[in-house]
């Protein structure tokens, strides 16, 4: 045997294989498509859009930090209006599904976005951002706020017939209150997480050393904590996970659906090797073939605890 | 852009602790302009994480230079590279010098490290124009006069030629930079950029800077380098794509 079924399910949507490319990652797609044949990933999730272009932090906005690094951008996009004109037309070109991620400081403005969006075709999900933690509008206010994340999943369904994701914060004592919620409001999956709040000072100046003074923790420092609250989900909710934080190889891919993934997304991996998804692909295909694994979904929350 | 693990040639240690790495990589080598630069990955392990940007500093054949100080753990780890050692590099990558345009006379304006992308540039530029070069540091020990040419040097303390700035030190030669037409590459400090932009503005020169930020990807998806444009407030350049090297009058140094 050497044909692996790599596909999986996420609610109603099916992808080729389980690697999803995080948003704030991978732009719109094209620098990314330099290195890798994106008809070969299982998904894109864009930079998040928001009604109007937003600026972002003024620097610094970037701190590496041991195994992970501190990000504060504050939402850089180009808006709504010019990502259909502009960036669609070339995600257009490849068979890969796009994951549209929203962000808002408003309800409202969640739901007026995915209202334009939601009639792009290529658009074939989206993934709702309740937990940046690098604005001050938006963001956190929702994601650790449970009934906000109720009345914005309601909404956005409301505003769209597509599948609606929400990604959720590490920062709150129970992540899987917010995925009951999402699931009693008619969301299709959660992905979990979104980055960890963090801070760095310089010693010398005693200032902050990101200019948003706190930033958001990402990379391999943060997998542990990713994996725990994936298996809380799981153990708690009956509602598809998105799995997200640290993952830098295949085995971490893996141990993600063991603990419950039915797909993952690769995010801080891409700035470092952008052609790594693709790699990664090959390697599982070999583990599934080693431990006699036919359909690769079968590992989803096959943990032996 | 391309990503290659690169054989190591040798490692050069110049005075004063800067080191130059010599890496095998026609692609590279071939491709990129002066001016450019690549993000290195020293270690395949998960600390330190993220790649490491480094101006190209020379080209010779299918090798390129590399110029870099020990400053933190990556470069740490760069400068116990061998020969045979492989480095993962992504590049070329930003956008370099333009040397090629109607100026007569370079005037090549460095502060410490930032004496990096020059020797390349120099090379480039090679005879048809004339090159002076210009370079300051805080002491004696942070003078780099590696691959330069017609050199006048500067100190902050006086343990090495002028006293004072990189600036001041173009200020002192004005008779010089006015005979005839120049355009200003520099390199360097935030600090001196800023004062020799105000220089530049004043006395109506051309400058073309690299300019420096924390970034992570280093190629525009991470978004994590902003400079200020002077002509768009709603929106930042990226100094890894749109940069690093920008006419001085474009950003907000």
């Amino acid at each position: 045997m050497n044909k692996v079924d790599l596909s999986v399910q996420v609610g109603p949507l099916k992808f080729r294989n389980p690697i999803l490319l995080a948003s704030g990652t991978v732009g719109y797609g094209n620098e990314v498509s330099e290195f890798i044949d994106l008809n070969t990933i299982g998904g894109i999730v864009t930079k998040s859009l928001s009604l109007k272009p937003r600026k972002g932090n003024p620097p610094q906005r970037i701190l590496e930090t041991p195994s992970g690094m501190l990000n504060a951008i504050g939402l850089t996009n180009v808006g709504v209006e010019l990502f259909i004109k502009e960036k669609i037309p070339f995600l257009k070109k490849f068979d890969v599904p796009i994951i549209c991620n929203i962000a808002a400081s408003t309800i409202d403005e969640y739901v007026e976005c995915t209202r334009i969006l939601t009639h792009e075709d290529s658009i074939k999900a989206f993934e709702i951002n309740v937990s940046c933690p690098n604005v001050k509008e938006g963001g956190l206010q929702f994601g650790n706020n449970i009934s906000a994340v109720g009345k914005i999943t309601r909404k956005v369904k409301a505003a769209t017939g597509k599948p609606v994701i929400i990604k959720l914060s590490p920062n709150s004592s129970y992540i899987s209150e917010f995925a009951q919620v999402v699931k009693d409001e008619g969301g299709d999956a959660v992905s979990a997480i979104n980055t960890l709040v963090g801070t760095a000072f310089d010693i010398y100046t005693r200032k902050p050393k990101i200019h948003n003074v706190t930033a958001g923790l990402s990379g391999p420092a943060i997998k542990p904590v990713a994996l725990a609250k994936v298996l809380e989900i799981r153990q708690k909710v009956d509602i598809p996970i998105i799995g997200i934080g640290g993952i830098m190889t295949w085995k971490d891919i893996i141990e993600f659906m063991i603990a419950g993934a039915s797909a993952i997304q690769i995010g801080t991996l891409n700035f470092i090797n952008p052609a790594a998804s693709t790699e990664i692909l090959k390697l599982i295909h070999e583990y599934c073939i080693k431990m006699g694994i036919d359909k690769i979904s079968q590992l989803t929350g096959s943990y032996n605890i | 852009m391309f990503i290659v693990n690169a054989p190591v040639e040798k490692i050069i240690e110049l005075d004063n602790q800067i080191f130059l790495i010599k890496i095998y990589c026609p692609e590279i080598a071939q491709s990129v302009q002066p001016g450019q630069f690549v993000n290195v990955r020293v270690s395949e392990t998960i600390y330190p994480l993220l790649r490491r940007p480094f101006s190209v500093c020379d080209v010779e054949g299918d090798f390129f230079y590399l110029m870099f100080n020990i400053y933190g753990e990556g470069t740490k780890i760069l400068a116990g590279k061998h020969f045979g050692d492989t480095i993962d590099i992504l590049g070329p990558l930003g956008k370099g010098f333009n040397y090629e345009d109607t100026y007569e006379t370079a005037i090549i304006t460095a502060g410490g490290l930032g004496a990096a992308p020059f020797p390349f540039l120099i090379k480039a530029i090679g005879k048809k124009k004339n090159i002076f070069t210009f370079i300051g540091g805080k002491t004696y020990r942070d003078v780099i006069t590696h691959g330069m040419t017609n050199i006048s040097m500067s100190t902050d303390d006086g343990s090495l030629g002028f006293k004072g700035n990189v600036v001041q030190l173009l200020q002192a030669n004005m008779e010089m930079l006015n005979s005839s037409k120049i355009k200003i590459f520099a390199c360097g400090p935030n600090a001196m950029l800023r004062n020799l932009k105000e220089f530049c503005i004043k006395f109506n020169f051309e400058c073309e800077a690299s300019t420096e930020c924390a970034m992570a990807c280093g190629f525009g998806i991470c978004q994590g380098c902003p400079i200020e444009s002077t002509n768009n407030k709603d929106q930042y350049l990226l100094v890894c794509k749109d940069g690093p090297v920008f006419n001085v009058r474009d950003v907000v140094i």
